[in-house]
């Protein structure tokens, strides 16, 4: 098949798929939610990451995903696992430095890569009620890098959450550390469907690493209620390739369920 | 041992651990007892109004649906629930109103599926409500510490959010490192439900699969009710005691229910039935479907067999475990478009 023959459109949630997936290592250890980072995780298994170990919450250990799972607890993520372990299991890896990455969503994130996925409102009079923590405070709290997968907008990238679920840096430089959270811990990239996100060495605040394409940095800020760190050169994002493309619709989602083609 | 911080969320399911030893040495049975029984019996002698339970499996993966669907023909009611995931469960039972009260590390979303209506339509009217929030781990390790007949557990998750906040847990200083570490207060619930592949007549469990936070979940559980796709004969639970993962000293009855877990996930047997879900979510957006759901597949039936007869008896259970089986592609009405 000549590359140049095919038409390279792809939407913003496999362009978040693609770049999720690239981030993860060959050799390294995933904690991996429901939808999105499921899609992403498969695709880096079949591409660059064979040997990405794949970590449920429900204790699914080194599993080969046939298909999507409809949660992270059902019988596809300990389908060829090595190991069908327990919660205990896995948060205790965790909680050791076992797993090096792990994924998480939000309906708001703060500068610090801080999330919220309990309340929309007060907490004791909610106006929208989310799932709550579930795994995200743990993944948030013991994993050595996490991936923030979330839609970009004003809304949702605040100044002040209405409910601390998971921790990023929380105020800042050292504030894991005090707060009793594993050292050398936190946020490493948010993937939107504007651009991708690192966080200051300093400050450990939000910063603009690169733009999707199409998409400029102001249009970031406009989408962002508080100030991104952009300085210096911002990259563009690179597209999906066709073989990427070809495994998320042929073979990881072929009925369009994540990436709702 | 210097505590820093206290979270605001009301503590349940915590006894002291003398209490807790003395429970277990008077209601736990060493010896080998016949808790065969059935599913109304099993409800009506273990489950009572204003208790505090959980549900074992995962909210809608290896959980006993045949539980649920008999607690709400008894019309058990103020209920508490400790949704260490919540899916499914929580989401009938807070649309059922048996549940008003709900201590959440995950309830009203459906995973996949989206948020789940009737379980946020009840709470975001002040229906249900939220008395603490917990993470996952939390959860798995409040039942860890009373399987271990402890107070609490130390762990390093939630520390420095709301969540914290919001959880019956408190933090200290730990003495060994200095450092801040969290207290996690040990669970025991009144009563739990974990649904297994396999059991013999005495309660000796084998489950296929992950076994998520039930090894330490039937430990920690004041009285525990099993219900089994199958019944095996003792001898095959000796032949390999390397497959036991709950033994019969935990287990208060045992209720044989082939398909138990339907609508949901049973790893190796069937997968879960997306057509009854989708028919869940689409129903539960209204009070009015709810009640329809209700009467169609729990009051209208007596028991669980004729519920699995009305969701498609013999020809839809063997499609579920086609589909489980990797035989046949994943159809979900929730996600189709256009």
């Amino acid at each position: 098949m000549g590359e140049e023959g095919l038409a390279l459109e792809y939407n913003a949630t496999e362009l978040m798929a693609c770049v999720a997936s690239r981030v993860l290592e060959d050799g390294k250890s995933v904690f991996v939610g429901t939808g999105l980072p499921i899609i992403a995780t498969m695709l880096a298994q079949r591409l660059h990451a064979p040997e990405l170990l794949i970590v449920f919450e429900a204790g699914g250990l080194g599993p080969k995903l046939p298909t999507i799972p409809i949660s992270v607890g059902d019988s596809r993520t300990f389908y060829k696992s090595v190991m069908a372990a327990s919660m205990d299991y896995v948060m205790g890896m965790a909680q050791q430095g076992l797993v090096d990455y792990g994924f998480l969503g939000a309906a708001q994130i703060d500068r610090y890569g801080n999330l919220n996925t309990t309340v929309i409102g007060e907490h004791g009079s909610p106006k929208v009620r989310l799932p709550g923590s579930g795994g995200a405070n743990d993944v948030g709290s013991l994993c050595t890098r996490t991936i923030i997968l979330m839609r970009h907008d004003k809304l949702r990238f605040m100044n002040k959450l209405d409910f601390l679920t998971t921790p990023g840096y929380l105020t800042g430089p050292g504030a894991r550390e005090e707060a009793g959270l594993p050292a050398g811990t936190g946020p490493h990239r948010v993937i939107t469907q504007l651009g991708v996100m690192g966080f200051d060495e300093e400050t450990k605040e939000m910063r603009l690493l690169s733009v999707h394409p199409g998409v400029t940095r102001e249009q970031v800020q406009e989408n962002t209620s508080f100030k991104l760190h952009m300085q210096g050169e911002i990259a563009v994002t690179d597209e999906p390739t066709p073989e990427e493309l070809r495994l998320l619709r042929e073979e990881i989602d072929p009925a369009g369920i994540v990436i709702g083609r | 041992m210097r505590v820093l911080e206290e979270g605001r969320g009301e503590l349940y399911g915590w006894m002291h651990p003398d209490d807790a030893r003395r429970w277990m040495m008077e209601n736990k049975p060493r010896g080998l007892v016949d808790k065969r029984m059935n599913m109304s019996e099993a409800v009506a002698r273990f489950t009572r109004d204003g208790d505090y339970f959980a549900m074992g499996g995962f909210g809608h993966i290896r959980f006993s649906m045949a539980g649920i669907y008999e607690m709400i023909r008894q019309g058990r009611k103020g209920l508490c629930m400790a949704a260490k995931t919540g899916v499914h469960d929580v989401d009938v039972l807070v649309a059922s109103r048996l549940v008003d009260r709900v201590e959440c590390a995950y309830a009203f979303g459906h995973e996949l599926r989206g948020l789940s209506p009737a379980g946020r339509r009840r709470v975001e009217s002040g229906q249900v409500k939220v008395v603490g929030e917990i993470s996952n781990a939390g959860f798995q390790w409040r039942f860890k510490a009373a399987a271990m007949g402890l107070p609490w557990m130390p762990a390093r998750v939630m520390l420095g959010t709301d969540t914290l906040r919001y959880s019956s847990s408190k933090v200290a200083e730990d003495p060994w490192t200095g450092l801040p570490i969290t207290l996690i207060p040990a669970c025991y619930p009144d009563f739990v439900f974990i649904h297994v592949h396999r059991c013999d007549r005495y309660g000796n469990c084998q489950i296929d699969g992950t076994t998520i936070e039930d090894v330490d979940l039937a430990r920690a559980a004041k009285r525990l009710i099993v219900t089994t796709e199958k019944l095996i004969e003792e001898e095959e639970v000796r032949a390999h005691p390397d497959r036991t993962v709950i033994p019969h000293v935990s287990v208060d009855a045992v209720v044989e229910v082939p398909y138990g877990s339907h609508p949901g996930n049973m790893p190796g047997l069937y997968y879960s039935d997306e057509e009854h879900m989708a028919e869940w979510l689409r129903l539960s957006r209204s009070d009015e479907g709810v009640e329809e759901y209700l009467d169609r597949y729990v009051r209208g039936v007596k028991e669980f067999s004729e519920y699995i007869e009305l969701v498609g008896g013999d020809e839809k259970m063997e499609y579920l475990r086609r589909l489980e089986h990797l035989e046949v592609p994943l159809d979900a009405p929730w996600a189709r478009r256009g």
